[in-house]
């Protein structure tokens, strides 16, 4: 297929997917005329040079993103990214899975918090290698930051990684990190139209935690099912499970999940473990 | 307000862009935003003279297309206009959706000044 392709000339076999293959750029058969000699955003009425990209604005950060998510599938680590807003249970659900975990696998947990080591001090208390990132006025944890993170693991020993990230149901969700899947926690005292409220984030969600279900006989205005139907309408099938970190309910059902997540990755994973996954820090660092 | 962060990656990315090309500066940013981007257009306006001060892309125009929020659906078949928490298909009511269009948050096309005589856009400007 010819493709018009901005930055390498007008005739570029672009490939199946209309993509430029040597620089990446969507130009399609809708836009090539465009940007063909000739095509209107080729050269403006001032006579500056027009270039037509098409690409993702974070780019960067999810190239670095595609580098991370390379090195857990190599190692077939499972990486989580939990998600949610401050002081839904993240850290505490941590703790009561390292502590039924924790016999049988080998977890580590990147931190990411504004100020503070108190997340990971609390993971480390529990035996499992905690690396803080404290991102300062950042709001969010980005795909480098993680990656500077994984300089400190060594993930040829661990079979999952949680990224526990900043307590924000806004910013997380635009960053891909390299993980596998993220999950989104919703407390009970946040209400149940929380999916309504934050779309971004609960239609990135693969799995959804209504954490603190322990609450709901004293918040009997917090409806599971409502929870449930706002993320329906978001076209998101993800399951939901009612889980209490502290009384324990419904932590069957997330360790389950949790274990079928590691199968799968598993599975996915090349045979050759053994192998080195090439240079770490190829991905350059945190600017 | 992760719109700070967004557009230091713009700017990045032009800025490596407008090097590669030799050009003096940049004139003109156009982006493509969807509803479902989780980025407010608005803030990312608020945000890009801060981001660019001293760069190759200071001072150029940022123009922001939003783009519509489409949903096709896996029942019926049909592709219909959507609310960002309402993605639900229009014309049978079905959830089993899945977005043609609204999540974007793309960088379409740049322009750049090559020449140093090419001053049209900065007399405008100052």
């Amino acid at each position: 297929m010819s493709v018009a392709c901005s930055l390498h000339g007008p005739n570029l076999d672009c490939g199946e997917n209309n993509m430029c293959e040597t620089c990446g750029c969507n130009v399609t058969h809708g836009n090539a005329h465009l940007v063909a000699p000739g095509g209107k955003l080729s050269k403006t009425e001032g006579g500056h040079e027009a270039v037509s990209l098409l690409r993702g604005l974070l780019n960067e950060n999810d190239q670095a993103a595609s580098h991370n998510r390379t090195h857990f599938d190599h190692h077939g680590v499972l990486a989580v990214n939990l998600m949610s807003a401050p002081g839904s249970g993240k850290t505490t659900l941590l703790e009561t899975t390292i502590a039924a975990l924790g016999d049988r696998l080998s977890i580590a947990v990147i931190e990411g918090d504004l100020e503070t080591e108190n997340d990971a001090e609390r993971i480390r208390a529990r035996g499992v290698e905690a690396v803080q990132i404290t991102t300062g006025s950042a709001c969010h944890l980005d795909a480098h930051m993680v990656h500077d993170a994984l300089h400190h693991l060594d993930l040829s020993s661990l079979d999952l990684v949680f990224i526990e990230n900043v307590g924000n149901l806004v910013c997380p969700a635009s960053f891909g990190l390299g993980q596998h899947r993220n999950v989104v926690l919703l407390s009970v005292p946040e209400g149940d139209d929380k999916p309504a409220k934050y779309p971004v984030m609960f239609r990135a969600a693969d799995l959804v935690l209504l954490s603190k279900c322990d609450l709901l006989p004293l918040l009997d205005d917090f409806k599971p099912a409502t929870a449930r139907h706002h993320l329906q309408n978001l076209a998101n099938p993800a399951p939901v499970i009612d889980l209490s970190a502290k009384s324990g309910a419904g932590m069957n059902h997330w360790l389950e999940w949790l274990d079928r997540e590691i199968t799968t990755t598993r599975q996915a994973a090349p045979a050759t473990l053994d192998q080195p996954a090439g240079d770490i820090s190829a991905a350059g660092s945190t600017p | 307000m992760h719109e700070l962060s967004v557009c230091q990656a713009l700017i990045s990315q032009v800025e490596a862009l407008a090097r590669e090309r030799s050009a003096q500066r940049v004139a003109l940013i156009r982006l493509g935003i969807g509803p479902l981007s989780g980025v407010e257009p608005q803030l990312l306006v608020q945000a890009y003279p801060i981001a660019s001060a001293g760069t190759l892309a200071d001072g150029a125009e940022l123009v922001i297309e939003n783009l519509p929020l489409r949903v096709s659906c896996d029942a019926c078949g049909q592709t219909t206009d959507a609310l960002p928490n309402r993605l639900l298909c229009a014309a049978c009511g079905d959830w089993h959706t899945r977005l043609v269009s609204g999540d974007e948050l793309q960088l379409n096309s740049v322009e750049l000044i090559k020449q140093a005589n090419d001053s049209t856009r900065e007399t405008s400007l100052n």
